[in-house]
This record gives C-alpha cells, structure tokens and sequence, in this order.
C-alpha cells in the first residue's frame, strides 16, 4: 500500500484519499472545522493546513501522495493554528460562560486543544442580531464561523437550501431563504440534518436548556482529538 | 430617502426570458435588472429566484457578493471615486468632498430626494487620467474643481448623461511607445487564415516554439495550457478572455480592448482552433461595461465576415463563437477559478485546485482563460511563426510587454517593451524623477527602491501583470501601502479564514499606526500577519495581501517608525475618538467636547 510521511511516521492511503482523511483513518489527529466526513472538503478553516513536501496545503483538500513528508504537529503549525483560532474568536462575538454549546462547541474544543490563551487580536464586535422566529430554533449569528455545514447539509442532504452566505471579506454572513430574512419563514425543522450540524453556537434547539450539565459535555472529560479519532475509527 | 415607487414587472421578465430563464446566468440577470431601479428590491431577488429555480437564499447570497450590486436604494446618479492611489496623489478625495458639499451630501449616503449617492471604490484603470470617476458606470478622467463644479451643476438640473459634454467620456489610450504589438496593423481573420492554413497540430506546434507565457502575471506557458485543454477527454470546449483587469494601476488590457479589440477576438478564436473550444466568453470587469456596446459591434462584424460562428472560414467544424460577461465590481474575479464561478453566475469564490480549469472549468467542461493580451499576442505568433516571436525578449520571457505607467512621471500611459528592459530606462523614457519607488505588478506585485532600478523586467528578475506605479521623493510610502492593504482588505472574499480576518486585522493596524497610536509591537504583529497571509491563505488574493507591507517594511522602514508614538505598546482604543459619535448628535465640537482638552485645562 502506498504511504507518505506524516511528522516522521508512515501514514498508508488509498489514491485519491485526502492527507487529513488518510491521516485520522491511521489514528493520528489533525484538526478541522468545516470538514465533514459526509461531505466533500470545503478548505475554508484553513485549520488543518499543514506543510507538504514543503508546501503550506489544506490536509482536507489535498490528495496524498506517495512518498511526501509532511509536517504537521509541529510548533510552526500549531503557532498558525491557533492564530488562526483566535482570529474565528475575534471577529465573531464569543463569550463561553454563557453560551448553550460551551463544552460541545468544537471552536471551543479547538482552543483548549492548541493552548490559546489570550484572543491576541483586536475584538471586531460585530453586529449581529440573533433571530428567534423559529418556533423550535434559535439563531444566534455571533458565533458563526461560516464552515458552510449548515449550508451544505441543508441543500445536499435535507434538499431545501435554507441556508447561505452573503456579503463579501469580513461582512461575509449567513442568511436563511426567506424574503423576510427570517427563519420562521422558510421549511426548516429541527429534524433537518442542517439542525444539528453546527460545530459551534449557531444553530441552537429551544426547549430546555443546559439539559446536559456542564462538565457532562462532549469534550469536558476528553479532548477533542480523543473525541475525534473515536468517532471515525 | 424617497423609496421609488414600484415598476412593472413586466421589464424583468423579459430580460429573464432574454437570458432563458438559466440559472447560470444569474449575474448577469441581477446587473441588468438592477438597470430597472437602480438597485435590488428584496421581491426583485425573490421574483428571479423563482423564475430561474433557485434558491432565494443563493440569489441573495450572488447579489450580496459584487460590489456594484445594490440591496439598496443608492441614488439616480450614482458616482463612485476611483479609488487607487495614483487617484489619491491626484487629489480625488478632496474633489469628492467638494462635490458632496455641493450637491449636499455625504460620502456613502444617499440625498435626501434620492438624487444622487456619493462614494468611491477600487481602481477603474484610468490611472493615466486620474482623477477619475464612474457615474452610472460611465468613465470620467482628468477630474479637477472645475468640471466637479460642471458636473455637480448637471446633476443639480437632473441632466441626462447623454446630454452631459462628450468630451467628458472622452477616454485617451495614451499609447507613448509601441512595439511588435502595438504597431501590428492586421486586416481582421489573417492571423486566423494563416493558423487553419497551418491545421490544428502545426498551430500548436507554432504556439509551442513561441515560448509565449501569460500576460496575467502568472506567467504559466500559453501552449502547455492549450494543449491540456486540448488533451482533455470533454468534447465541449471553452476559450475564456480574462478582462477583468482589476489590478490597481493596470490599464492595458483597457487600452487593448478600445483600439485592437479584432486581435484580442481574433486570439479567442486562434486558442479555440488549437483546443476545439465550441464556446468563448469575455468576462468583462464592470468597471469597464462603457465599452460593452463598441465590443459588441465588433463581434458582430466578425460575425458577418464569418469569423466567428459555424465553419469559420469555409473550415467545416471550425464553430465558435463569443459572448461578453459583465463582472460587477469584484477584484477577485480575476483569479482563474473565481471567473469561472462568476462566469456560471456564482460568488467569485475561488475553487479548489486540482481539478484545473484545462480540465473542468466552466460548468465542468475543459477550459483555457488567458489573459487580453496574452491573447492579442498570438496574432504576431500565427502571423510570424513562432521562432520569430521567441526571438525578442529574455531566455524565459519570450516577446513584449504592455505597462501601464502612472504615477509621478511626465508621460504616463501605455509603453510596450521586449521583455529585459531596465527599470531605469523606463523611467527615462517615461519623463520620471526623483523617484523613490516603483511599484510593479499592482498592489499584488513588488515595490522596488532606487537601489534596484537596474533590475529587468522578465518572469525570472520582476514578473508583471502590466502595472507600473511611480512614486517620486515627496511621497510617503506608508501611505502608498496602507492604500493597498486597504484595497485588499475590501476585495477579500472571505472564504478563508486567513485572508477575511487577516486582512481586516492587517487593515487595522495600519489605521493604528496611521492614527499615531503605533508601537513597536504592532510591527511584531503586522509580520506575523503577513507570514501567517502568505502561508495560509486558499488562493493568490490572501497570498500576495501583505506583499505591499512587506516590501516597504524592508525597504522604507523609516516610514513606518516615525509613525511609533512609544516603543512598546501602545492602545489601539481612543477615549476622544469614541467621542465624536456624541459631538455630532449634539451638534458641539468646541474645545470642551474633546477629551484631551478638558483634561488640560483641568491641570
């Protein structure tokens, strides 16, 4: 089987697997946000970048090839990665204390994960209102890191397209498909794929909250690369 | 603001009929049912949704991403300020606020009886003309207080822009030095009859011994390309002409497209002859839709000569024909891939490359896109031969090149060269001195200091897409290259992490440092940012971001040192700045509004 080089041990892969696909399936972590194993790679985190035969290249999107050495968690790496983590925190509005996904929020995960702590950069603040016209949904655009999943799994997996993103650069945002901009007045329902897809705090189900205390969440008692290579293996 | 009243839907959907109601032409069904209002209503959006089957959402998302695209009212004269900073040296901001103290309005806003709306935005190409302006999407150069002064009085009276002064939307080529291209004087479909006379083997083999690489900037060779395309497994071909000259200082490709626009078709049809493309598009940057009528004369007298169409030159088989795109106002459309999404009526975001366009591009099917003037340039190579062409030049840049020349010179315009020339003798020629730097290559290109003024021109010493921006001794290149990094930090698109808030953070701390809030640290964290740009970003936008930052950082350090208030650290937050949004609802700013003041006299 043909193999290449990841941080110095021999990762095996099939043609046309991708560097972060061959990767996890061998048990070795490299992190992502808008990836998805049920969807095709989408590149836009940018998190899983890794140097390939020297080259920085997104792992999810790139296929490996045989023979290639690449480096991965190395401190040059993970120094981008979380610069790169404390940028989707400042250009958002992230507080975690008080945030229903704290503690299942893979952002957050991530964060612990590369050791960022400080957000270093200059807070953006935007302006974000939330819109809570769904009767069984909430949205609360602050956390939005525009992974797309939510977009994906609307149009590919639910067929509605309820979700998409608009605006350019750093106005980039989400929308529903509704002429009144409201998620109330499109098809969604909470059984969608795309109600359940947010790896943040985006898309949140109303009803009780916090039903699962914290320090029970996801990635309270394990990492999120404990978490990750368990759930693919 | 005075909401127009609702028009019949009727125009709108004759143009969708117009466009077969396909979804694929969704930008250019939104730019022109824009021409209906003037801007996007939400049900306009959800009445072309439904007509062309798609999502609402993705239509607003398209309409949301093109900066000439309006989901608002702006005004019935709508002026937008180039915005580059040849314009900015010329003075453009000063003759903006004299026109919206005139017409009574401010930047960005629209006036209150919906007249007219004021702001500015990226590079039109006039560079060589500055200051210039667009109203509703006609060019007008050479600004000064004076024709401000006529144009506000015309939009006052509500003068049609037909009855405005023609010699206002005068445009000048300004063609100071030609060379084999330039002074080409081809009768239209000889360079074509000499490559079918060739077949389409020999065509290429011709193509291949030119060496001809792309005028872009990528500078990837043209016959490598074709060849692919060519090779590709696909029956259904396409020849895409790139003019969506968006590099700021870039102008050639204009100048191309107004005097030899039979040769930049003409090199359409020659690439569609080598690949067997069925299908061509001019993807046309918005900026420049004022010479869509003329462009399109042209193709329909090569149509009538039967140059372009079914059996091209009695040669059965040989069908091709072109059709023009408009962008809307979207620098990263002239990455490859973006164009090809903006072509299919999509966001300009760039794809993921593999697959290449040679082998899917446009709506899947093997594509080439060259640049205008790599494609103009391949009537000398049909008409000459291509040992010919690869005779002028360097080892690896074979030929000529166009330069847009602009900035602190005598002579700014058009100068076209073979390949080698000097930095140095171009400033000669050009009238320039007391230069301190040359900015070759647009924002994304290289800024050089005197002391490299004997470097070439070539793919292997400085590579250019065509831009050449002079600034003398009395300019201040902090400035120079704050302007770009605000440029970039508007044209991202925002699909990667990297490049949507690393240009916007790297935005920021230039306006720190331009606001006398710089420390030493920020200069720490501007070169991480610009490594972290480099190295991360999904296409070449987010990559060649911070290479104005980098250059002058290296180069022209002093400029960004004196601009240090303390040598640590030093807040980017300031209390009397936070102020002024209070100042102006109250109508004060006396000395006592302001904080520092106060404090003063308090001691």
């Amino acid at each position: 089987m043909k193999q290449f080089l990841l941080d110095g041990q021999p990762v095996p892969f099939e043609d046309g697997q991708s560097i972060l696909e061959a990767a996890r399936q061998a048990g070795h972590y490299i992190p992502s946000l808008c990836w998805h194993k049920d969807f095709p790679a989408h590149g836009s985190c940018k998190l899983c970048i890794v140097k390939a035969a020297g080259r920085h290249v997104s792992a999810c999107a790139t296929p490996a090839k045989e023979g290639w050495e690449v480096e991965s968690a190395t401190p040059e790496m993970n120094g981008e990665r979380r610069a790169l983590l404390q940028m989707l925190f400042v250009e958002g509005n992230h507080f975690c204390p008080s945030c229903e996904k704290s503690g299942n929020c893979e952002l957050q995960a991530l964060g612990y994960e590369y050791e960022m702590l400080t957000s270093r950069f200059r807070h953006f603040y935007p302006d974000r209102p939330v819109d809570a016209s769904h009767p069984d949904v909430l949205l609360d655009f602050n956390r939005c890191i525009f992974c797309e999943l939510c977009v994906r799994a609307s149009r590919d997996v639910d067929g509605k397209a309820v979700f998409a993103l608009t605006g350019r650069g750093i106005n980039k945002h989400l929308v529903v498909n509704a002429e009144s901009g409201r998620l109330g007045d499109t098809d969604f329902s909470k059984n969608d794929l795309a109600a359940r897809i947010c790896p943040v705090g985006v898309i949140l189900h109303k009803g009780p909250g916090f039903a699962v205390p914290i320090g029970e969440r996801t990635y309270d008692g394990q990492t999120i690369r404990e978490q990750k290579l368990k759930e693919e293996s | 603001m005075s909401a127009l009243p609702p028009s019949p839907a009727a125009p709108l959907e004759a143009l969708l009929r117009r466009h077969g109601h396909d979804p694929s032409a969704l930008l250019q069904i939104l730019i022109e049912a824009q021409d209906i209002d003037g801007w996007l209503p939400a049900p306009t959006l959800t009445q072309i949704a439904a007509a062309i089957k798609l999502p609402r959402a993705r239509v607003e998302g398209v309409a949301g991403f093109y900066s000439f695209l309006y989901d608002r009212p702006v005004g019935r004269y709508r002026v937008l300020f180039s915005d580059n900073i040849t314009d900015r040296m010329l003075g453009n901001r000063a003759l903006m606020d004299a026109l919206c103290r005139k017409l009574w309005v401010e930047p960005d806003k629209v006036s209150e009886d919906g007249l007219v709306s004021i702001a500015t935005t990226s590079c039109t190409g006039l560079c060589d003309q500055g200051p210039a302006l667009l109203v509703n999407g006609r060019a007008i150069g050479q600004l000064n207080h004076r024709r401000i002064n006529e144009i506000a009085e015309l939009i006052r009276q509500q003068r049609p822009l037909e009855q405005w002064p023609t010699e206002y939307f005068q445009i000048d080529d300004n063609i100071r030095r030609r060379d084999a291209l330039l002074q080409l004087d081809m009768l239209p479909g000889a360079a074509l009859a000499a490559a079918v006379a060739r077949g389409r083997e020999g065509w290429l083999a011709e193509m291949q011994a030119s060496n001809l690489r792309g005028r872009g900037g990528a500078g990837f060779a043209t016959a490598v390309k074709w060849a692919s395309a060519r090779n590709a497994t696909e029956v259904r071909k396409v020849v895409v002409c790139n003019a969506d000259e968006g590099e700021p200082g870039t102008f050639k490709d204009r100048v191309l497209l107004n005097t030899c626009a039979d040769l930049v078709f003409e090199g359409m049809t020659l690439a569609a002859w080598a690949v067997g493309a069925d299908s061509g598009f001019l993807y046309l940057r918005g900026e420049y839709r004022y010479l869509r009528p003329q462009l399109e004369a042209v193709l329909a007298r090569r149509r009538a000569a039967g140059l372009l169409g079914k059996g091209i030159l009695g040669e059965a088989g040989f069908d091709f024909d072109i059709a023009i795109h408009l962008g809307a106002g979207a620098y990263v459309c002239g990455e490859e891939t973006a164009l090809l999404e903006s072509l299919e009526g999509k966001r300009g975001t760039p794809r993921i490359r593999p697959p290449f366009p040679v082998t899917h591009g446009y709506l899947g099917r093997p594509t080439v896109v060259n640049n205008v003037e790599t494609l103009a340039k391949t009537c000398l190579i049909a008409l000459e031969g291509g040992t010919a062409f690869a005779a002028t030049g360097t080892a690896q840049s074979a030929g000529t090149k166009l330069l847009s020349i602009s900035g602190d010179c005598a002579a700014p315009g058009i100068y076209e060269y073979p390949f080698g020339v000097s930095i140095a003798r171009i400033l000669e020629d050009c009238g320039a001195s007391d230069t301190q730097a040359v900015q070759v290559g647009g924002a994304a290109g290289i800024c050089l200091a005197a002391y490299e003024f004997q470097r070439r021109i070539a793919y292997e010493d400085v590579p250019t897409a065509g831009a050449f921006m002079i600034f003398d001794g009395s300019r201040d290149l902090f400035e120079v290259a704050r302007a770009f990094v605000h440029f970039f930090a508007h044209e991202s698109c925002g699909f990667c992490t990297p490049c949507r808030v690393g240009t916007a953070l790297l935005k920021g701390f230039m306006d720190k440092l331009n606001d006398g809030h710089g420390a030493k640290a920020d200069l720490a964290d501007i070169d991480w940012l610009d490594r972290l740009l480099k190295n991360a970003s999904h296409c070449g936008l987010g990559s060649a971001a911070p290479n104005p930052v980098i250059d002058t950082l290296q180069k022209f350090r002093p400029a960004y040192e004196r601009r240090l208030v303390s040598l640590d650290f030093e807040p980017a937050f300031d209390l009397d700045a936070a102020l002024a949004e209070a100042r102006q609802l109250t109508a004060r700013d006396d000395p006592g509004a302001h904080l520092q003041t106060h404090e003063e006299d308090g001691r």
